[in-house]
């Protein structure tokens, strides 16, 4: 047959379908909320988070206060909607700049392998190798606490995992034939690892990247709660349930209300999270 | 006619830990002349991808030189080597693995043309759309798809295309009709050869399958175990083999017909040895039934026994 003849039997497959579950509506609908609120918090008319009332401390939840006051008669709904806002700026931000520098560590080390390949291995070790919250207790204990160096201690302690998963689907992609085929073409190393390459990693990263989100907000509570993160009165929810801790006794509300919001929050992050890992399989998208 | 492409001496090797190598290709001296269509045959683990991989320089080979229109590639480094590689390319055993899942068909077949400099996006679009209906696809019908939307044969249809958008000389081959269905082969080899034809190509045509390599190959050379058997024109190479390997793979072709007996190959019973501790001598004594104490100790050079017929035996069956 020739090939004009073959013309006629071009025939694509048809798009396989990707379904949403239903039983992702629930989370993504709590992650959808959260995040409006903390993108409009200052235009909904809530009371200033900050602003103290010392004879209203401690009022269980009421119809002026939907989610009561915390130790200092601060308006709980407020802090938590402005705590938020902290949570997700940290959250999004630090696995961001982890994976941009891990991300890259990992694609050169899997793709250049041999030495650049052992020093990026040992680098990460050495990374992994020091107690995570006490390497960010060090750097804002030393650089001083601020929103930027919670995000930046955070961030570089996501690098080592960013890499380990950029490193991982570099391996598995670098040596197919069309990575091969790139270069018979004569493409730069650069433009393999950019046009080849990259566009295969970006959504089981992207994947891992919903999951960091959720990692680093517990991490940025803990570090909160111990007192080195973001600094007061600018809510965040690990210091809220670090106030709220002085009360549990008398008002536990206080601290269980921005944890059980953190608990939704990381749990319908890891839900979408995990969804969204089963739709890029890299074994379907393998076909 | 002129050699297109010539490979002297070439060894490749790849280590395997503890000091050892496998001897992909041991010293093998072969020359591809400008617009022939020469046949590489041999069985799984002969050398034949890591001779044709060598030869691209991905990766280079470990000694021996790559002469393709006067120049050594082996010799060549960095931008020099990357100026060479649009005239040599190469279609791939499993055309899915070849394309970029992620990518549309289209940026596929014209990112050859991006790399190598063709800045105006009309003109690439007027290649690409060219090409696509010089191997059978329909522009109009592929443009924006990606590849796992095709069945086999048609992602080799656009692999050809990607070989074929930058119009090179030689164009390697390795198993292209493999991994495809038995009905779509024909398909595929009679577009490499209406290629051939069209856009003067030189083919370097690897497979396994000697029913196809006889219908495409002008000329004919055989492996094993890393070695050249007989190199031969198509014809005399399967009327009248002479090196007892390649006797033996003709009468490994199965007749048709199942009333005809499985031929016999009259090979001694074993596995081919092992490419980390290839045989001493000759590669093949160990499953030759003519095997004479001299192949343990000579190793047979690849000598010419008829005008362009070269055979790597002490004793051939022929001449």
């Amino acid at each position: 047959m020739s090939a004009s003849a073959a013309k006629g039997a071009v025939v694509a497959a048809t798009r396989p379908r990707r379904r949403w579950h239903w039983a992702l509506a629930l989370p993504l609908g709590w992650l959808l909320l959260v995040v409006f609120l903390a993108i409009t918090a200052d235009w909904i008319g809530l009371p200033d988070p900050s602003a103290q009332e010392l004879i209203l401390r401690r009022k269980p939840p009421s119809a002026e206060f939907l989610l009561g006051t915390d130790n200092l008669g601060r308006d709980m709904l407020s802090r938590v909607i402005y705590g938020a806002r902290t949570s997700l700026i940290v959250g999004i931000c630090a696995p961001i700049l982890g994976f941009l520098i891990g991300g890259a560590i990992g694609m050169s080390a899997g793709y250049f392998r041999g030495k650049v390949d052992m020093l990026a291995v040992g680098f990460i070790d050495i990374l992994l190798a020091f107690p995570s919250l006490v390497l960010a207790l060090t750097f804002t204990a030393y650089l001083g606490q601020s929103l930027f160096n919670v995000t930046l201690a955070l961030g570089i302690l996501s690098i080592p995992a960013a890499a380990r998963v950029a490193r991982a689907n570099t391996l598995a992609w670098a040596n197919r034939d069309f990575v091969l085929a790139a270069r018979t073409v004569g493409a730069s190393d650069w433009r393999i690892l950019t046009r080849e390459i990259l566009p295969n990693l970006l959504p089981p990263m992207f994947a891992f990247w919903l999951v960091a989100i959720s990692v680093i907000i517990v991490a940025e509570g803990a570090l909160s709660f111990l007192g080195l993160g973001i600094p007061a009165p600018q809510p965040s929810w690990g210091g809220m349930i670090a106030d709220g801790r002085e009360a549990l006794d008398v008002a536990p509300y206080t601290a269980l209300i921005p944890a059980a919001v953190m608990f939704a929050t990381v749990l319908s992050l890891n839900f979408v999270g995990d969804m969204v890992r089963n739709m890029v399989d890299p074994r379907r998208s393998a076909l | 006619m002129s050699d297109l492409l010539s490979i002297r001496n070439l060894v490749v090797e790849y280590p395997v830990g503890g000091g050892r190598h496998v001897h992909a290709v041991s010293d093998v001296t072969l020359s591809v002349k400008q617009g022939e269509t020469l046949g590489l045959v041999g069985e799984s683990g002969s050398g034949k991808s890591s001779l044709a991989r060598a030869l691209l320089q991905l990766p280079p080979a470990k000694a021996g030189a790559v002469v393709f229109d006067g120049k050594d590639l082996t010799q060549l480094r960095g931008q020099a080597l990357r100026a060479m590689r649009p005239r040599l390319q190469m279609i791939f055993q499993d055309p899915i693995a070849s394309l970029n899942p992620r990518r549309r068909v289209a940026e596929i077949i014209a990112e050859p043309l991006i790399v190598s400099g063709v800045s105006d996006a009309a003109e690439r679009t007027r290649r690409v759309r060219a090409v696509m209906e010089a191997v059978g696809l329909d522009p109009d019908l592929v443009w924006n798809r990606r590849p796992h939307e095709f069945s086999g044969g048609q992602c080799q249809r656009i692999a050809i295309a990607r070989a074929l958008v930058l119009e090179p000389g030689l164009i390697v081959c390795d198993e292209p009709v493999s991994a495809l269905d038995v009905s779509i082969r024909a398909q595929i080899v009679n577009l490499l050869e209406d290629m051939k034809a069209r856009f003067g190509l030189t083919l370097l045509f690897i497979a396994h399958d000697l029913a196809v390599v006889k219908s495409v190959s002008d000329r004919v050379a055989v492996m094993y175990l890393g070695r050249l058997c007989e190199v031969a024109d198509s014809d005399s190479l399967f009327a009248t083999p002479a090196h007892p390997y390649t006797a033996a793979l003709m009468a490994a072709i199965p007749v048709p017909d199942p009333d005809v007996p499985l031929g016999d190959t009259k090979l001694k019973p074993g596995d081919p040895p092992s490419p980390l501790d290839p045989p001493s001598g000759c590669r093949f004594r160990t499953r030759c039934p003519h095997a004479q104490p001299r192949c343990t100790e000579e190793v047979p050079p690849l000598r010419q026994i008829a005008p362009g017929r070269e055979v790597a035996c002490h004793f051939p069956l022929v001449g």
